[in-house]
């Protein structure tokens, strides 16, 4: 029996978010709704452990700096240690990879013309760990291993919303060639509307927002037609990274002919610092 | 033929492209080097000698000295990467991105909490006379 994809899973990745959890103020009144929001997922989540996690996010001048820009990598090491951002590293366990799914999904992917840099170095920031801190809370280790899948979306030109959706397409194909029975989720991270620079920092557009996650339920081929400008002008210099969630929902089955996927949950809230926070878990339809 | 950069006529707002990369190539390594401890120290105890390290333009450093996180970003530099700075001042996130607005931290704060800067009259240079 091959891998399969269950389900995707969309979040913010907000650094103060990380720091709200690892100093134990979830409870104030200024976080708390928004960890009210996640507490169906967590919920949902101890249910629905996968068996690995397919994780797009982005890096933040943390482990690529002008030395090297890869547009589309992934990560194939055996473990991914948590970066120091310059606060110190969070006090978080260490990320642990799956080698093997890892090297088969970038062998599959390089296959499919998508030219994917194999990274084997590399310390993770808050793009990926705040996702999982949010959807598994505080263990003493992760509960599955993560294939990490950082995306350049802070030197212009970024990867396309359509180049994203294919690449979900793409990972999909790769997941059901592998040859053992893992339930695998896709998560995309990072947005909802933001912008951390120039005159115009605090940018938000619930209007935007919404729209957007509309689409990426309901229609995500057209969502993905969307051009980078758009995404600056409605939300933000850097509310462009949700062309990162394009990738996880490609990976969809409806996208592959299939059922359209169930919403398990849905969650919009402002704001987490500088940024609106969103979040959907969609499950594939039995 | 030109490159396509209709991200131009976005007022207040810098986007990172290749062009705003080179320029700020060592000002952005710079700031890279801060995510040690041992650098984070150096920097502190001697900010300008630190610099002088660095092959960035005087106008680059002098922006450093001064904090000044917009002339930072006008030439070159990007904010994940200046966000080092602010970390090794214990800075936080909402902190560098108010200091950037002529907002006090308190107004900026209390923006975002009200629902943040609406997009209206902020998506086009001329909406700002400009």
């Amino acid at each position: 029996m091959a891998a399969r994809i269950t389900a995707s899973i969309y979040s913010s990745h907000v650094p103060a978010i990380g720091v709200a959890i690892d100093q134990k103020k979830t409870a104030e009144p200024y976080w708390r709704p928004l960890f009210e929001g996640y507490e169906p997922s967590r919920r949902w989540m101890a249910d629905n452990v996968p068996d690995a996690i397919v994780l797009v996010y982005n890096d933040h001048a943390t482990s690529f700096s002008l030395d090297f820009i890869p547009t589309f990598a992934i990560g194939t090491a055996a473990v991914f240690p948590v970066a120091d951002e310059g606060w110190g590293p969070r006090p978080i366990p260490p990320v642990v990879g799956h080698g093997e799914f890892a090297s088969h999904i970038a062998q599959s992917l390089i296959q499919q013309d998508f030219d994917m840099t194999i990274v084997n170095r590399l310390a993770v920031d808050h793009g990926l760990t705040v996702p999982l801190s949010l959807m598994f809370g505080q263990p003493d280790a992760w509960p599955c291993p993560v294939v990490p899948i950082p995306v350049n979306v802070v030197q212009y030109p970024l990867p396309s919303g359509e180049r994203c959706l294919a690449l979900g397409k793409a990972i999909r194909k790769a997941v059901e060639l592998f040859d053992e029975p893992l339930r695998v989720q896709v998560w995309g991270t990072g947005g909802m509307s933001h912008q951390l620079q120039g005159r115009r920092a605090g940018l938000i557009n619930q209007e935007f927002d919404n729209a957007f996650l509309d689409k990426l339920i309901a229609d995500p081929e057209s969502l993905a037609a969307t051009p980078h400008i758009e995404y600056i002008r409605e939300a933000g210099s850097e509310g462009v990274e949700l062309v990162m969630w394009l990738i996880a929902r490609g990976a969809m089955a409806d996208l592959a002919g299939g059922p359209a996927p169930t919403t398990r949950h849905r969650f919009y809230h402002v704001p987490a610092s500088n940024t609106a926070v969103g979040h959907l878990i969609l499950e594939e339809t039995e | 033929m030109a490159l396509d950069k209709p991200y131009l006529d976005v007022p207040g707002t810098t986007i990172f492209d290749a062009e705003q990369s080179r320029k700020g190539y060592w000002l952005n390594q710079f700031c890279m080097s801060l995510m040690s401890a041992e650098n984070r120290d150096r920097f502190r105890s001697d900010e300008r000698a630190y610099l002088d390290e660095w092959d960035m333009t005087e106008d680059q450093k002098q922006s450093v000295l001064d904090r000044d996180l917009n002339r930072m970003i006008s030439l070159g530099g990007n904010i994940y990467f200046l966000a080092k700075i602010g970390a090794t001042d214990g800075s936080s996130f909402q902190q560098m991105a108010g200091s950037m607005t002529g907002m006090s931290e308190d107004e900026y704060r209390e923006m975002m909490i009200s629902g943040g800067r609406s997009p209206d009259g902020n998506r086009y240079l001329h909406e700002w006379g400009e």
